[in-house]
């Protein structure tokens, strides 16, 4: 097992891997997401409550997900780069940093538009936006701590624990629609127990979620092969 | 009901413009990751032809 991890750390394994992965991941997430656009906007039933504006859940939850998720695999590949010291760990975290900000843009523009249509007001979701910005403000730090330092390793090294500690808020923006008293519904698929959505809902959204996450990783992937 | 879908029970304002910016999003980073890839090909080039230059 060792041995293979040794070999995934090894530059030339990985860009061979990354070209090979990447028009698989494409082709895939253009499946997924085409699935899901037409099931979700036109064979999906209305809400009984929300009418067709829940429909802007299609996007808006991949782009949640995408966003705790991307910020985790940074974590982590800054984490296994400072404990094994793996520079292909650091390379992994330039990668996915990269993509991550227009996701961010993506999920906090949906959200607003959830809030404007349902509450008359941008910010009326309340305290899942409020961490998600500030998770948007760490990665900013992130992105602006390793080009301060003159020696590249350093920088590196700097943004891979800024990463790690930032990791912490992560449950948080999970947790805080139920921790918190805001307008947010609470957990509806990533809940113990079956999901509170019928299967006409939710199949779409769950092919969303592969999608999304299968076109960030060919947009990775194709940051590592070059 | 073409008209139907399209006014999406009149959330039409809020629901298209969260496709379209996500779809403009995808698109981005297709095309970032693309016009990144082409310019790291042209650096390799340039990088390879000067040290072939040098050696000749």
């Amino acid at each position: 097992m060792w041995t293979w991890f040794y070999r995934l750390a090894s530059p030339p394994y990985v860009y061979r891997v990354a070209a090979k992965l990447t028009p698989w991941f494409l082709a895939l997430a253009a499946l997924a997401i085409g699935y899901g656009v037409i099931d979700g906007l036109v064979f999906a039933p209305p809400d009984y409550q929300q009418g067709d504006a829940f429909r802007i859940i299609y996007v808006h939850v991949p782009s949640a997900w995408l966003s705790l998720f991307a910020y985790t695999m940074m974590a982590v590949a800054g984490a296994i780069a400072l404990i094994w010291r793996i520079k292909m760990g650091h390379a992994v975290a330039a990668c996915v940093r990269s993509h991550r900000r227009i996701v961010h843009a993506a999920r906090a523009r949906d959200g607003f538009a959830v809030g404007k249509a349902h509450v008359g007001h941008l910010l009326g979701v309340g305290s899942s936006t409020d961490f998600g910005a500030d998770l948007l403000f760490l990665y900013v730090g992130v992105m602006s701590l390793r080009p301060a330092f003159e020696d590249a390793g350093r920088g590196d090294r700097a943004a891979a624990l800024l990463a790690i500690v930032g990791v912490v808020n992560v449950p948080i923006i999970h947790y805080s629609v139920v921790w918190w008293n805001s307008l947010h519904q609470a957990a509806t698929v990533a809940k113990i127990g079956k999901p509170s959505m019928p299967g006409s809902m939710l199949w779409p959204l769950l092919s969303m979620f592969l999608g999304f996450t299968l076109f960030y990783g060919a947009g990775t992937v194709s940051s590592i092969a070059r | 009901m073409i008209d139907g879908f399209w006014s999406m029970g009149g959330y039409a304002r809020y629901v298209w413009p969260c496709f379209g910016f996500a779809a403009a999003v995808l698109a981005w980073n297709l095309w970032s990751a693309r016009r990144h890839l082409a310019a790291a090909r042209l650096r390799t080039a340039r990088a390879l032809a000067m040290a072939a230059s040098e050696r000749a």
